[in-house]
């Protein structure tokens, strides 16, 4: 399996296939929990109505991390075995996993807002999911600083690497350092501190979220795979056009 | 170890021949940590309260400047290739280039801040927390901007990029170096925040030359 999708046009051939029905289910998920979320689940006791950004908030903060322990891996992968779709995957990783941190960090700041008082405060979670946002962005500004892009790819794969001290970090914040930020309560060795009618909106959304990550992660690696075609038709253009002038 | 202690010597002779770098990020820092004073007013209580941070970020912003040129020259005129070469490992060689980095802007730093507390009315208590905290952070500093700095090797925009490369890896130091001078001025110990800044110390010393060798060596590939 592993070294099988190592050939770019067997993957393509793949994806192509995979990709409508990923697209489906995505769809089918996200809207369900949506559903489930906004209409057919009961408001907080304290919290009232704005419980509900829980619905994006929390999936978008796990994907978050789960993009960027993604993104080490292919780059460990990348790095190890000189896998090429490991790379393109990474580099296809990389905007999405921002995406996600920035919709984490922007619904909490509404959340805490009404909850918390305050737009921000410097909470140990904030702060290092801050810093993750600031990993991305200086992964995919070394990814794009060379003007070689095999160079750019194995620099920032490194650089993925080092970052990846900030994801346990994150992850266990909130047990560490008792802050403003509650505790994790559905991922726990006791089982989840919460309900069903709430539990099955979000882990629909958790999965929807998931499937969307890959569905634009397909389309990403696509798209890459293209332009490197592109790239070296136009390169070989260029070299016979100037051995025959 | 000879290996490491003649590039170590190498490196220290070209910065004394070439020159004013040390000095001119000594007066970075302290240009840059004067400014604070203009910027939030005069007052000695507000100044005192800010002073631990702000010598921090100064003393980070400092380290950060030069590291550029840890590789730079080395890079462009090949030489980093020759010490790439010889039969000494990489590691030790990056390990030696970070000893020399320290030396030449962590310690004149170190040298610079007690002045520099004088100036911002630290309270005397913070003095000594300030100085052990730097002594552990700035090696620290040195070593995890290594890895920016062969990371950037050849690339456009170089230092810019660095900051936004090193500056997120630099906030753990940041943090528990302050909160050691805070803790002592506040009337506690400072042992657990330097316990974890000695930690950071420990665990970046192996890895960061370890990293900072894999990055090199994409760069002269």
């Amino acid at each position: 399996m592993f070294h099988r999708f190592a050939n770019p046009t067997r993957f393509l051939r793949f994806a192509a296939v995979i990709q409508p029905w990923i697209a489906a289910i995505t769809v089918a998920l996200i809207g369900s929990g949506l559903y489930l979320g906004l209409f057919n689940s009961p408001a907080d006791y304290q919290q009232g109505e704005t419980v509900r950004i829980m619905y994006v908030h929390v999936p978008s903060a796990w994907m978050a991390l789960f993009c960027y322990s993604a993104m080490a891996g292919a780059c460990a992968i990348a790095l190890i075995w000189k896998h090429p779709l490991a790379e393109l995957s990474a580099k296809a990783t990389a905007p999405i996993g921002a995406g996600f941190t920035f919709l984490a960090l922007v619904t909490g700041s509404l959340w805490g807002k009404p909850m918390w008082g305050t737009w921000w405060v410097w909470d140990a979670r904030l702060t290092s999911m801050l810093v993750l946002l600031f990993l991305y962005l200086g992964y995919m500004a070394l990814n794009n600083a060379f003007d070689d892009p095999a160079r750019g790819a194995k620099s920032s794969s490194i650089l993925a690497l080092v970052g990846f001290v900030n994801v346990p970090i994150i992850k266990f914040s909130v047990d560490w350092w008792n802050t403003l930020h509650q505790p994790a309560s559905v991922v726990k060795m006791t089982g989840p501190a919460i309900h069903a009618s709430m539990l099955t909106p979000l882990l629909l959304m958790g999965v929807g979220f998931t499937t969307y990550y890959l569905w634009v992660m397909l389309i990403r690696i696509r798209y890459e795979v293209t332009a490197n075609k592109i790239r070296t038709l136009q390169r070989r253009q260029a070299a016979t056009g100037e051995s025959q002038a | 170890m000879n290996g490491f202690l003649q590039i170590v010597r190498r490196d220290l002779h070209l910065a004394m021949r070439q020159g004013m770098d040390s000095l001119m990020v000594v007066a970075f820092f302290v240009i840059a940590v004067v400014l604070f004073p203009f910027g939030v007013g005069p007052e000695s209580s507000i100044l005192a309260r800010i002073a631990p941070g702000v010598i921090w970020v100064a003393a980070l912003l400092s380290s950060m400047l030069s590291l550029e040129r840890l590789f730079q020259a080395d890079y462009e005129d090949g030489s980093l290739e020759l010490l790439a070469l010889q039969p000494v490992a990489l590691e030790i060689t990056v390990m030696a280039k970070v000893t020399v980095h320290w030396l030449t802007t962590g310690l004149p730093l170190i040298v610079a801040a007690p002045l520099l507390a004088v100036l911002m009315n630290l309270p005397d208590d913070g003095f000594v927390p300030l100085m052990i905290a730097l002594a552990l952070g700035t090696p620290a500093l040195s070593l995890i901007g290594t890895i920016g700095a062969a990371l950037i090797l050849g690339s456009r925009r170089g230092g810019i990029l660095l900051s936004l490369l090193v500056l997120p890896l630099y906030i753990p130091v940041l943090i528990f170096g302050v909160s050691a001078v805070d803790a002592v001025i506040g009337g506690f110990s400072a042992r657990p925040q330097l316990l974890i800044l000695s930690g950071l110390l420990v665990a970046a010393l192996p890895l960061c030359p370890w990293a900072g060798a894999a990055a090199v060596r994409q760069g002269i590939e």
